[in-house]
C-alpha cells in the first residue's frame, strides 16, 4: 500500500508525519533542527529519500540541510566535520553569493526600498526550495533579497541566475511586509526550460531558456496599493499552483484576488467569484482534476485570520469562479490563525489527500479531496511549509 | 583556512571555544572545542581554524564574503567584550594559554518577531 509523508517547516525546527494510504494514523518524528526557523523541506521527485531543508536563523544565518535517507539522518551538504583540514576550504552550501561576475552576471542594481531610496541586494535566507523533476541533484533556491540560485551538486554550492534580478525591472521591486522574497518555483514538467517564479512584491516571472533571460507575467493582474494598478511589476503576488497535467494553466493567490491564466502568465484574468473574501496566501491544485483548487480565504491584509473565526477551506471544481465552502472537520468558531503561502499541498494518492499547516501549529489532512477534514497534528510550532511526498 | 600544526616558531597554541549552543546542535560537538591555532594568536586566525574543522559553521559567525561579525553574535573573553575589537588584535593571554575560554555568545534578542 502507498504512504505519505508529510514535511512541516514550522517556526522553531521540522517535523515529519508519516502515514499509510488510508491516512488515518499518523507518526510524528522530529523536532529536527530544534529551535531553528525552517522556511521550507521538500522531496526530490527522482529520489524521494532526498530530502532538502532551508534552514535559517536571525542569530546564525541561512543553513542547507540534506537527508538521503527519507529524514533518519541529515548532514549540511560539503560541510561535514573534516578531521584533517587540508588546503582546499570546504564548500560553503550556505553561501548564497549573487552573481557579479563579467561573464554571467548581469549588473547588480539596486532595488526600491521601503522609503522609496534605492537599496544593494543582501541575501537574507532561503523561502523555497524546488528540487529537479529529473535530476536528484539539482535543487533550486527562491531567496531573500529576491534572486534564484541553483545547485546542481546536490546542494553543496550555489549559483544564481542573475539574469532574473537582473531583467531591468529591478530597481522597481520592492519589498512586502514580509521582506523581499522570492517564494514560489515551479518548474514546467513538459518544456525544461522554463520555469515560473513569483516575488513578493514584483510580481511573477518566467523563463523559457532554463533561467538565461527573463519576462514578467502580470498582465491583468490589478493591485489598488501600487501608484499604477496595472504596472508590469510591482504586484504582491503571494502564491502560485500548477497542475502538472495542464503545465500551460496557472494559479495565482495574489495579495487582493484569485487569478488565473491560460497562457503560461502572458495574461491573467480574475476567478475570485463567490469566495468570501479573496485575500489569502496558499493555494493548490487538486493532483488528478486540473480544474479542481483550493484556497483559503483570510479575511484582510490587517487582520490575518480567517472569516467570523471559522476555518474554511474553498475549492472549486470549476478553475475558479464558482466555489464552495469546506468546513468538516473544521474549527468552527474562536479560529484566528493564518496559513501561509507555502502551507498548503496535495499528496497523489487516488483519492487526492489536501494538506495545510496553520500559524497555530495545526496540520490539517483531507484523505477525499477536501470533502472531510481531521488534524494530524495540533501543537506544532507556527507552520511555515508544508509539502507531500507520496512513497509506493 | 587550513589549521596549522606547526608555525614557523613552533608556536602553536591549544584554543579553547564555547559554542552557542545551536551551533553546537550544528557542528555535532560538547560545550567546547579546542583548536590548534599558531601564533599571532587572533579573532580571525581561530576562527579561520575553527571554520577549517567544522566547515558547516562557515557564514554562521561571520559574513561569508565580508567576513563581518553577525550581528547577533558576541565574542567574550576574560569578562570582557570583544566583539569590537580589531579582528587581527591578540586575544588576551588567558585566552592564548589556554586558561579562559573563547565564548561565542548569541545576543539575547528573544521574542516572535
Amino acid at each position: 500500500m502507498s504512504k505519505v509523508r508529510v514535511l512541516v517547516g514550522t517556526h522553531k525546527g521540522a517535523f515529519i508525519l508519516s502515514s499509510d494510504g488510508k491516512r488515518k494514523n499518523w507518526e510524528i518524528s522530529g523536532p529536527f533542527f530544534a529551535g531553528w526557523e525552517i522556511y521550507h523541506m521538500k522531496g526530490s521527485p527522482v529520489d524521494p529519500n532526498r530530502i532538502f531543508v532551508s534552514q535559517t536563523s536571525g542569530w546564525f544565518g541561512q543553513i542547507i540541510q540534506r537527508s538521503d535517507d527519507g529524514g533518519k539522518t541529515w548532514t549540511v551538504p560539503g560541510g561535514e566535520k573534516v578531521p584533517t583540514p587540508g588546503p582546499e576550504p570546504p564548500a560553503p552550501s550556505n553561501k548564497f553569493v549573487y552573481d557579479t561576475s563579467a561573464e554571467t552576471g548581469a549588473p547588480l542594481t539596486t532595488h526600491q526600498w521601503y522609503d522609496g531610496t534605492q537599496h544593494p541586494w543582501e541575501f537574507k535566507r532561503v523561502w523555497h526550495l524546488e528540487p529537479s523533476l529529473t535530476d536528484a541533484e539539482t535543487v533550486y533556491a527562491g531567496v531573500e533579497d529576491a534572486a534564484l540560485f541553483r545547485s546542481t551538486n546536490g546542494g553543496t554550492s550555489w549559483h544564481e541566475f542573475a539574469g532574473l534580478r537582473g531583467h531591468g525591472t529591478g530597481p522597481k521591486w520592492q519589498p512586502g511586509a514580509g521582506g523581499m522574497c522570492l517564494h514560489t518555483v515551479i518548474l514546467d514538467p513538459v518544456d525544461p526550460g522554463r520555469i515560473f517564479i513569483a516575488i513578493s512584491a514584483a510580481g511573477a516571472f518566467r523563463t523559457d531558456d532554463g533561467g538565461k533571460s527573463w519576462k514578467p507575467i502580470n498582465k491583468g493582474l490589478r493591485s489598488q496599493y501600487i501608484p499604477d494598478p496595472t504596472a508590469e511589476v510591482g504586484h504582491c503576488v503571494h502564491h502560485i499552483a500548477m497542475s502538472p497535467k495542464k503545465p500551460g494553466v496557472l494559479f495565482m493567490q495574489k495579495h487582493w484576488d484569485v487569478m488565473r491564466s491560460d497562457d503560461a502568465g502572458d495574461n491573467w484574468h480574475e476567478v475570485s467569484g463567490n469566495l468570501p473574501t479573496d485575500f489569502g496566501f496558499a493555494i493548490d491544485v487538486h493532483a488528478h482534476e486540473p480544474e479542481t483548487l483550493y484556497v483559503v480565504p483570510i479575511k484582510s491584509d490587517s487582520e490575518h485570520f480567517p472569516m467570523d473565526g471559522k476555518l474554511r477551506v474553498y475549492r472549486s471544481r470549476s478553475g475558479g469562479n464558482e466555489w464552495e465552502e469546506l468546513s468538516k472537520g473544521l474549527p468552527e468558531k474562536d479560529c484566528y490563525v493564518n496559513v501561509l503561502r507555502d502551507a498548503m499541498a496535495v499528496d497523489k494518492l487516488d483519492d487526492c489527500g489536501i494538506y495545510f499547516g496553520t500559524t497555530g501549529g495545526q496540520v490539517y489532512c483531507s484523505a477525499d479531496s477536501g470533502d472531510t477534514w481531521a488534524p494530524i497534528a495540533r501543537d506544532l510550532p507556527a507552520v511555515f511549509s508544508v509539502e507531500v511526498q507520496t512513497l509506493p | 583556512m587550513t589549521e596549522p600544526m606547526s608555525s614557523p616558531d613552533g608556536a602553536v597554541r591549544s584554543i579553547r571555544v564555547v559554542l552557542p549552543q545551536h551551533l553546537r546542535a550544528l557542528a555535532k560537538v560538547g560545550t567546547e572545542v579546542t583548536l590548534h591555532v599558531g601564533a599571532p594568536v587572533t579573532l580571525r586566525a581561530v576562527l579561520d581554524v575553527l571554520e577549517a574543522r567544522y566547515p558547516m559553521l562557515c557564514g554562521t559567525i561571520r559574513d561569508h564574503v565580508s567576513q563581518q561579525r553577525r550581528p547577533f553574535l558576541r565574542f567574550f573573553a576574560c569578562e570582557e567584550d570583544l566583539s569590537h575589537d580589531s579582528p587581527d588584535a591578540p586575544l588576551p593571554e588567558p585566552v592564548v594559554n589556554g586558561n579562559e575560554p573563547l565564548l561565542i555568545i548569541g545576543a539575547i534578542a528573544g521574542g516572535f518577531r
